[in-house]
């Protein structure tokens, strides 16, 4: 098994505030991220997919089209856009690392169609970072992507 | 789908490197200038990663204010800026490489009480890094 990793990056603003908490509640929960404008970060996004070398073309995946599907499924949705009002996959769903990973994964996962989608992992700073893996995979089959 | 929230953090500190089990020209062969006798410092980076259910109403696996204060008071607080060998009791018994380290700040930081903690990455420099997935977990792959 080969495990092959694409990054790409993006820029996008969000702000946390559930409707169901008071102002206080928004408040002491989420800090400075319940700030009503919103504020943003250049996400950085590591795509794992693992698989065998096709003995003809010794790719596990092409990089030209999973960089294309990244491109599709992520960038041409959330780039430059404002997660909590433009993102319909994220709607209803506070727009953390740890959603934000997730609604990525429901993306991707179906458009892999030469291996399979190993992990991942959305950097929101160089200091915080979510991977997301499969049902089927442990926390630690990530083999030689690291 | 599961999910893993990873958080980096930073301390500064000494050390050296030096064993009671051998004899100064063992210790001098085996650690090299890492046996100086007066020690020596790195920046360490501690990469912390936990995992469980995401809590629909705050979006997260664990409030990182909550995480942050946790590694702050049972790692940074007592590590940084600190000559680990003299200060830190659990280096009286064992050698503070970053093995040892990285197997310390896991075990301190397994008692965080709102997630499971997966790993422990320890960077003594941008070069070098340990890993630590506790006992139970070690080599479950690769």
């Amino acid at each position: 098994m080969v495990y092959l990793t694409r990054k790409m990056e993006f820029s996008a603003s969000h702000l946390y505030h559930n409707p169901a908490f008071s102002a206080e509640e928004n408040r002491r929960v989420f800090g400075k991220c319940n700030n009503p404008h919103g504020h943003g970060h250049n996400y950085v996004l590591e795509v794992t997919v693992a698989g065998e070398p096709d003995p003809a073309t010794g790719m596990v995946l092409d990089l030209k089209e999973l960089k294309e599907i990244m491109q599709r499924e992520v960038s041409d949705r959330m780039d430059h856009r404002f997660l909590n009002y433009e993102v319909p996959e994220l709607a209803g769903q506070i727009p953390t690392c740890e959603n934000i990973a997730a609604v990525i994964w429901r993306l991707l996962e179906p458009k892999i169609t030469r291996g399979h989608l190993n992990r991942v992992r959305l950097y929101e700073t160089p200091d915080l970072f979510v991977d997301c893996y499969g049902e089927g995979n442990g926390a630690h089959a990530n083999g030689g992507a690291r | 789908m599961k999910l893993q929230l990873a958080r980096r953090y930073r301390f500064s500190a000494s050390h050296r490197l030096h064993s009671e089990q051998f004899g100064e020209e063992e210790n001098q062969r085996l650690y090299g200038k890492c046996n100086n006798p007066y020690g020596h410092g790195h920046n360490y980076v501690v990469e912390v990663a936990v995992s469980g259910p995401v809590d629909p109403a705050t979006g997260m696996i664990a409030n990182l204010a909550d995480l942050d204060a946790f590694v702050d008071r049972e790692v940074i607080e007592p590590f940084d800026h600190k000559y680990l060998n003299e200060e830190l009791a659990e280096f009286q018994k064992c050698v503070p490489t970053t093995e040892n380290i990285c197997i310390e700040i896991f075990n301190r930081l397994r008692r965080f009480p709102r997630a499971r903690l997966e790993r422990v990455r320890v960077e003594e420099t941008g070069l070098n890094s340990f890993e630590y997935q506790g006992e139970s977990t070690g080599a479950a792959h690769d």
